[in-house]
């Protein structure tokens, strides 16, 4: 018993022994890892699996499972949803399904560029083309919807790639364009819609951030905090963010996409401004925050440090760029792939930062990492591999 | 001899009854409806579906006939579990398959899948059943015949024979319906000297009476009911946004059948524009109006409208939108209304859409004149 308190109370000091990476960027979208056990530095290719379509989506972590999302065929028509056993990467299963909504993107994009979530019980895969299915962990499908079906002009020709976030028991889905724009509030039993909210008509590719029991929806006006529960409106940003990387939540503040990066504190119908750094603007990759600093990569791709308490910058990092996917971060480490496939770990604590060890993948990467277990997983439009 | 008629008509009975039982469930997947209405009952029902034994397959993928597209869903993927289990066990019924296949009255995605199948269980009996493909009513399945046909074409050049390769490009082409087959089909045989209507074979309306500029400042133009939408008399003039709004003939020279406003009207900025057409079609019959376009836009057919969509320069592209419809026998009147914004950056220029009318597969229906 007193074995079982100690770890209990060592897990809380330090982090969970083992946490599941649930979502875009994991844990509360923080792209931080909280567990105790932690990659470090010295990767290696664990296994590869192959995948048979493309995908921006990232990897998520259900206990021993990986969950991946690809979309194939000459149209994009078909969506796969693959469910891989973490410890040696074999199917456990697959479900290839067919859209019901449009499947034009960008040539860089594709259909499966929305992250899945997961409750822990199931998993919800969302696609570019608004087709959203809950599978549980073992692959029966518990529900689906075509929110094009649905809403019809819900779709944007260049792709949609906005990540469901899952919480309290209500699945939150956007689908943010230039025609029939929404965020809905679904059901995570049924699938069905318990709200829905007109969104500003207006492309945005940014994901929920979670902060504080409420769902941060960021669009080009700013952010909007939900009850995910109702879709009531809890607090209301309105100086414009951006619409491609998304917003992080650490502590009592918002770090927001906006102008920069604009720290915000968020408190029952008022926002106030902490601070702003107009200098710290992330190109594709979203923020994210590691101890007492906040690190952005921006359009060049060079990442920069910057101090929470004032957003004053203190070092910049040139690394190899391009970058579609954001960074994650595990311990004292910053892991980002770019879209060339050179996986780099980073010590941030280094004085002027350094990267310590590259692994060239040798395909082209436009996903953020996801970290469980000790080990980091990604994936290609061919391969999901486990670096460990 | 009458224990064997026994057992047959045993085998049958519980053949039939497996059918029989499955019938509940099916119906409860293809109840399902707009936002997740039958998801709950879709859900029980599907476990019981993927517990069936492999030889229902075929029955599931029936159900597909006349379903909507989430319901299609729900049993594609009941289908794939049953199948995985079935390949497996080496169970996949592949003669009732191919029944189905061949069967071109069911659903062309169930016959997908049906030949999908077909191609896991015996990849040799999938190239056999390809050829037969060419004129399928799927345009998903008539793209393996036309890959064979480019290969079997690209095998003959390299072996000199170019009219062996003239005719299998000639048959791909004939076949294709996808714009990336048509398109390196096109190219093959222009290097041959063979003449390629591509107008034609998507069955793009090439030409058009057309009439601009009206105000869309503010974007508000979209939603403006402009006298196009109220009257087609191509002898009247308007008060246009910049300048009078008149009606002039124009004939696309685009060979996948642009209608570009800035060429009868110059390159104008918040301006709405009207095309009007008539299509005479011999037969009562279903169509699809498809319409690639970057702007805002409006169809309507025989002064009902389609379809509304005020998307602004996210890209255009060949059946960008699929608009199903019903033809009249005699003439029909398609307009379009076309809706240019006001960005100034380079790549807001175009103010143009293409249309065709084809079937579902994608094939053009030709106008009678």
């Amino acid at each position: 018993m007193k074995t079982i308190s100690m770890c209990l109370m060592m897990c809380l000091a330090t982090g969970v022994v083992r946490a599941d990476w649930l979502q875009f960027r994991g844990p509360n979208a923080t792209a931080v890892s909280t567990e105790a056990k932690v990659p470090g530095d010295d990767l290696k290719v664990a296994w590869s699996a192959d995948l048979p379509g493309r995908g921006l989506s990232a990897p998520i972590v259900v206990g021993d499972r990986v969950f991946v999302t690809c979309s194939s065929g000459p149209g994009q028509e078909t969506l796969h949803v693959f469910c891989f056993n973490a410890a040696d990467g074999t199917k456990r299963w697959e479900r290839a399904m067919r859209t019901t909504g449009r499947t034009m993107t960008h040539n860089k994009t594709c259909v499966a560029a929305n992250t899945p979530c997961s409750d822990g019980e199931r998993v919800f895969a969302l696609f570019s083309s608004n087709d959203l299915f809950a599978f549980d962990l073992d692959g029966n499908l518990l529900w689906l919807r075509g929110l094009t079906f649905d809403y019809p002009n819900a779709s944007n020709s260049l792709g949609m790639s906005q990540s469901p976030v899952v919480m309290d028991g209500t699945l939150v889905v956007q689908s943010e364009n230039d025609s029939e724009s929404f965020v809905a509030g679904l059901d995570v039993a049924t699938g069905r819609n318990k709200w829905k909210l007109e969104r500003p008509k207006a492309a945005n590719w940014t994901s929920a951030t979670v902060w504080k029991n409420t769902v941060a929806l960021q669009s080009s006006k700013g952010i909007l905090a939900v009850e995910p529960a109702t879709g009531k409106t809890v607090w209301d940003y309105s100086d414009g963010a951006s619409t491609i990387p998304s917003s992080v939540g650490a502590g009592e503040t918002i770090y927001a996409v906006s102008h920069g990066i604009t720290a915000l504190a968020p408190e029952k119908g008022a926002v106030t401004q902490l601070w702003r750094n107009e200098k710290l603007n992330p190109g594709t990759a979203s923020p994210l925050v590691l101890g007492d600093s906040i690190y952005v990569v921006n359009g060049a791709g060079v990442l920069i440090k910057a101090s929470l308490k004032n957003g004053d910058e203190a070092w910049k990092l040139r690394m190899k760029g391009p970058f579609s996917g954001s960074p994650v971060a595990a311990g004292k480490r910053i892991y980002i792939v770019n879209e060339r496939g050179i996986f780099q770990v980073i010590d941030p604590e280094a004085p002027e930062g350094k990267v310590l060890k590259e692994i060239e993948l040798k395909e082209t990467v436009l996903t953020t990492p996801a970290v469980s277990g000790g080990a980091i997983y990604v994936r290609s439009d061919s391969k999901l591999w486990k670096l460990q | 001899m009458k224990l064997s008629l026994v057992c047959l008509l045993a085998l049958a009975a519980v053949s039939l009854q497996a059918a029989e039982d499955l019938s509940k469930p099916i119906e409860a997947l293809r109840a399902v409806g707009k936002e997740g209405q039958g998801n709950e009952a879709a859900g029980k029902a599907w476990q019981e579906i993927v517990k069936a034994d492999p030889a229902t397959l075929p029955e599931v993928l029936k159900g597909m006939n006349g379903a909507n597209p989430l319901a299609e869903n729900w049993l594609r993927a009941a289908v794939g579990v049953i199948a995985d289990e079935a390949l497996k066990a080496k169970k996949l019924p592949v003669e009732a398959l191919v029944a189905f296949l061949k069967d071109t009255h069911n659903n062309p995605g169930a016959r997908v899948v049906a030949f999908d199948l077909i191609h896991r269980a015996d990849e040799k009996l999938a190239e056999e059943l390809t050829p037969t493909l060419l004129e399928d009513p799927s345009s998903d399945l008539r793209r393996h015949p036309v890959a064979k046909l480019i290969a079997a074409g690209d095998a003959a050049l390299e072996k000199k024979d170019k009219d062996a390769a003239i005719v299998a490009y000639g048959k791909g082409l004939g076949g294709a319906r996808d714009e990336d087959q048509i398109k390196v089909l096109a190219k093959k045989l222009r290097a041959l000297d063979q003449k390629v209507d591509l107008p034609k074979h998507f069955g793009f309306l090439m030409s058009w009476k057309m009439i601009a500029p009206f105000s869309n400042a503010d974007r508000a133009g979209f939603d403006t009911v402009y006298p196009p939408e109220k009257e087609l008399k191509y002898d009247a003039v308007y008060e246009g946004k910049t300048k009078e709004a008149k009606w002039v003939d124009f004939t696309s020279a685009d060979e996948y059948g642009k209608i570009d406003f800035n060429k009868p009207f110059g390159m104008e900025k918040s301006v709405v524009g009207y095309a009007a057409t008539d299509f005479f079609s011999t037969e009562d019959r279903p169509a699809e109006i498809r319409i690639g376009c970057k702007d805002g836009w409006k169809v309507w057919l025989n002064g009902e409208l389609l379809f509304a969509r005020d998307e602004y320069h996210r890209g255009a592209k060949l059946d960008q939108y699929k608009l199903p419809c019903q033809l009249k026998k005699g003439k029909n009147t398609i307009l379009v209304k076309c809706c240019q914004n006001e960005q100034t950056e380079q790549w807001t220029v175009e103010w143009e859409f293409q249309l065709r009318v084809c079937d579902a597969t994608g094939t053009a229906i030709l106008a009678a004149k």
